[in-house]
């Protein structure tokens, strides 16, 4: 292994629709990540941070830039290499009701991507086991529906599928967004868990700050599409720079009563010099 | 805000199986299933079951009456077997419903997913030719078909298929084109499934249940419309077919009205049962709802529960007005020992199990728990909102020193809108996207006073005003589409507040929103609470929520308080085991983890 980073962005630029009618969802988007590191990516919605996790998986075009994944260029992979490439970088999404095939079994959703790529259908079935076991769901799940699981059971199977083909790098869209606080925790944990056992890379994406901090070794704010702070997860979360990062920062609800009081005040005085910015200029 | 609703109703153990075998509890599919199954055997056996040829000619037995003679549905105008015609007749129909369906769904199914799945220039084009086949007249087609060349009927059901296709197709583009922006599709399209393979899979396999009912359909009309044809004259005259046979019936209709019968009731009986095929499929596929009337409504929960739950979950009944007493000097908002169920298949479960909650005057108290802990039901039994499917069991609400459980429906809601405004969870599904923001204003506002119209709407612009949306006109004027989630939740926090409300309830309102929307949100809340010195009672599952906004909190898991007190107490000293975990979840302040050696590097670099 070498300390070459598994995926690279450069000045990656991605719009929508043409002529007057453009709009740059990305502007000059850098960013880099290593074997078995989480970036985590914050921003509201609109920012463009799903857009970017889309742009890496290739279901959005890239208008300027490279994406470049273990040396070698991805931007413009025909189907064929980016079938190949979905050994290396898989998904799990926010929504587990709607990312899973209602009309499909676990074992059918789970055994899919391995049968795409050639493997045999009984060495699926058993690998597909071990998948569950991996994520902590009972074997007795395989033959029964997506509609069957809570929403946390549910984020486990679509983990265990983005599992399945040993990926080297997982896209992560808001995966604990809809998941209640303590299915969230559960779900981080097996997500870091995972990481330090298979070396996995995650692009983490999430509105959440404490999420994020909670599961990245590096925190990149999103705002507008563009890139606005990249740094270590501890810096980016208790010292951050940029105006907007400080803002979401202090807009992030604790729950103790007095610092969340705190936290109010200063966003308050956030506000207040924005403000004054804006009118000085 | 459905959400909890159906987690409360599928918690009961109801396994979901194929819908084949959800069919087979359907009586009428399974009688309609039989029928057609009667009708395929009876084409494939003919020959071996026909009692006579079906041209064999007996002038003794000419117009024979049925149940006479060993003719047993009796002779034609020929004297030829009418039940041996009839069988024949079967196997003429079976091959028009086949043929007519199969070319239909193979042409329509195959562009309507090639369209709709990949789009642009193939779904420009094929819509195009679509749209040129639609408009080709089926019948004039045919009977120009008949009289410019010697068409058979296989041939003639061939080029119906043909002109049948614009239905399925354009159901299959619309289908298609919904399920292709799904997540499951992108997942397989990352999993590195080809095209083709996604579509089979995964498009088809979702949309295949209105692709049934319409082929259903359509099977049922190819029937109809041979028999159509047939009874025109066209095809061969010779063939022995059930609109032959109503044509051959209707001109001896002065000698023997009777034989009409057979063919129609053949026809009738054919075409009916896939009709009704396709209806039990759209029944099961969509779940239809058979909304039980209000008398077996009381009887299930009286044999459930007993009268007064009756009473207390319909209201307006002879027993409801002694319920409706008020007590004076009592809390704003009184639950005491509420519980509410659910009946699924007779089975009772209960979501909500004798809670008891006060909210009183210029208070601010937080409803906490996770989903399927029943928050969202309890303020739902008091803004009146309970499904449909829902029982009250016992307990009582009371607004005011006034209790609403067991009050008629017209009181409630005019004693409910005055006393009490709601502000549910997703701001922009509570809104019509059809009206703009200023007319569902007015409207509420009208609803709950007498305004008139003019000083409605200057209620509206003033009070859009106070909940900091800085041009309110524009606002007014807008349509829910054309502003932002956290306009929107402003803006139905206005319409909340309009009417001066002694108790708002807030449902998550501010769950759906960015963080720092979020904050101003409950800024807002927060300064027009103030302002007013109304109660406020918010459900959320964000213990950050509770701690900013309220001065109570009260903690809920499946169905029960667990814990309640100040904020400030329970945060700083929870009692509950429940209440310490949900509270160890919360990731506030969580230790980064540690960098790899590896990943450093790079960030050097």
């Amino acid at each position: 292994m070498t300390d070459a980073p598994l995926l690279t962005t450069s000045h990656l630029d991605v719009a929508y629709g043409r002529g007057r009618k453009r709009n740059a969802v990305l502007r000059d988007v850098s960013i880099s990540i290593a074997p078995g590191e989480t970036l985590g990516l914050v921003g509201e919605s609109g920012s463009g941070k799903t857009t970017l996790g889309r742009a890496v998986l290739g279901l959005v075009p890239a208008s300027g830039g490279t994406i470049g994944f273990d040396g070698s260029d991805i931007t413009t992979l025909g189907p064929r290499g980016r079938r190949r490439l979905a050994r290396d970088i898989q998904v799990v999404f926010q929504d587990p009701y709607t990312s899973l095939n209602p009309a499909m079994k676990i074992r059918d959703i789970l055994t899919e991507p391995l049968i795409a790529q050639g493997i045999r259908s009984r060495e699926a079935n058993a690998r597909v086991k071990e998948l569950l076991d991996r994520v902590a769901m009972p074997e007795n799940s395989l033959d029964r529906y997506s509609r069957e699981f809570s929403g946390g059971q549910r984020q486990r199977v679509a983990i265990a599928r983005a599992l399945a083909l040993n990926p080297r790098l997982i896209v992560c869209d808001e995966p604990v967004s809809a998941l209640d606080l303590s299915t969230q925790q559960r779900v981080l944990d097996l997500l870091i868990e995972i990481q330090e056992r298979t070396d996995v890379a995650y692009l983490f994406i999430s509105h959440d700050l404490a999420v994020v901090r909670r599961i990245s070794h590096r925190v990149a704010v999103m705002f507008k599409g563009e890139i606005v702070e990249l740094g270590d997860a501890a810096a980016v979360t208790e010292h951050p720079q940029h105006p907007y990062t400080r803002r979401l920062w202090a807009a992030n609800l604790v729950t103790d009563p007095e610092e969340q009081a705190r936290r109010r005040a200063l966003r308050h005085e956030l506000e207040a010099e924005e403000l004054e910015a804006v009118e000085s200029k | 805000m459905s959400i909890d609703v159906s987690t409360a109703v599928s918690s009961a153990p109801v396994i979901k199986r194929g819908i084949f075998r959800q069919i087979l509890r359907n009586p009428l599919a399974v009688a309609s299933s039989v029928v057609l199954l009667i009708v395929v055997v009876v084409a494939i056996l003919q020959p071996w079951i026909m009692p006579f040829p079906p041209q064999q000619v007996t002038l003794r037995l000419t117009n024979a009456p049925p149940f006479t003679s060993h003719y047993i549905l009796g002779g034609d105008k020929f004297g030829r077997d009418i039940l041996s015609r009839l069988i024949a007749g079967t196997r003429g129909a079976v091959i028009a419903a086949l043929i007519l369906a199969s070319i239909a769904l193979a042409i329509g199914v195959t562009f309507g997913l090639i369209a709709g799945y990949f789009g642009k220039i193939f779904d420009s084009i094929s819509s195009w030719i679509f749209a040129v086949l639609i408009a080709a007249p089926g019948i004039i087609v045919l009977i120009a078909l008949y009289t410019l060349i010697d068409v058979s009927t296989p041939l003639a059901m061939a080029t119906l298929g043909v002109l049948s296709s614009p239905g399925i197709f354009y159901l299959v583009r619309t289908l298609t084109m919904t399920v292709r922006n799904e997540l499951y599709v992108d997942a397989a399209r990352v999993s590195g499934l080809s095209n083709f393979r996604i579509v089979g899979r995964h498009v088809l396999l979702a949309i295949k249940g209105p692709i049934i009912i319409l082929a259903a359909f359509l099977s049922g009309g190819a029937i109809a419309v041979s028999a159509g044809l047939e009874f025109l004259g066209l095809g061969d005259p010779k063939d022995p077919t059930w609109g032959g046979m109503l044509n051959d019936a209707f001109t001896n209709y002065y000698i023997a009205s009777w034989q009409l019968i057979w063919p129609g009731a053949a026809l009738g009986i054919a075409t009916a049962a896939f009709v009704l095929l396709g209806n039990a499929f759209r029944d099961t596929l969509e779940g239809a709802f058979v909304r039980p009337s209000a008398r077996a409504r009381r009887r299930q929960i009286a044999s459930l529960i007993d009268e007064t739950a009756v009473a207390k979950t319909l209201g307006a009944s002879a027993t409801a007005a002694a319920l409706g007493t008020s007590v004076p000097d009592a809390a704003l908002l009184d639950i005491e020992d509420l519980q509410i169920c659910y009946a699924p298949n007779n089975e009772l479960t209960t979501v909500v199990d004798g809670i008891s909650l006060k909210v009183s005057d210029g208070e601010v108290v937080g409803l906490v728990g996770e989903s399927g802990s029943g928050k969202t039901q309890t303020v739902f039994a008091a803004l009146g909102l309970l499904p449909e499917q829902a029982i009250v069991a016992r307990g009582s609400i009371r607004l005011g020193g006034v209790e609403l459980l067991g009050m008629p429906e017209q009181r409630i809601s005019h004693y409910r809108g005055t006393t009490m405004a709601y502000v549910p969870q997703e701001p922009l599904s509570n809104l019509d996207p059809s009206f703009t923001i200023g007319s569902q204003l007015v409207e509420g506002i009208r609803v709950q006073t007498t305004m008139s119209r003019r000083d409605a709407k200057q209620l509206a612009l003033s009070t859009l005003a106070r909940v900091g949306i800085r041009d309110p006109k524009r606002t007014f004027a807008s349509y829910p589409h054309e502003i932002s989630g956290g306009m929107a939740q402003r803006a139905l926090i206005a319409g909340a507040i309009a009417c001066k409300p002694r108790l708002l309830v807030a449902d998550e309102p501010t769950t759906a929103l960015d963080v720092t929307v979020q904050a101003e949100v409950l800024d807002l809340l927060r300064d027009l609470q103030r302002e007013t010195g109304m109660g406020v009672l918010v459900v959320t599952h964000n213990f950050g929520v509770v701690a900013d906004l309220c001065d109570r909190v009260i903690v809920m898991r499946t169905g029960k308080i667990v814990e309640e007190g100040p904020v400030s107490e329970v945060f700083a000293n929870p009692q509950h085991e429940y209440t310490r975990q949900l509270l160890a979840a919360v990731l506030d302040e969580t230790e980064t983890r540690e960098r790899t050696p590896r990943a450093t590097s790079v960030l050097a670099s």
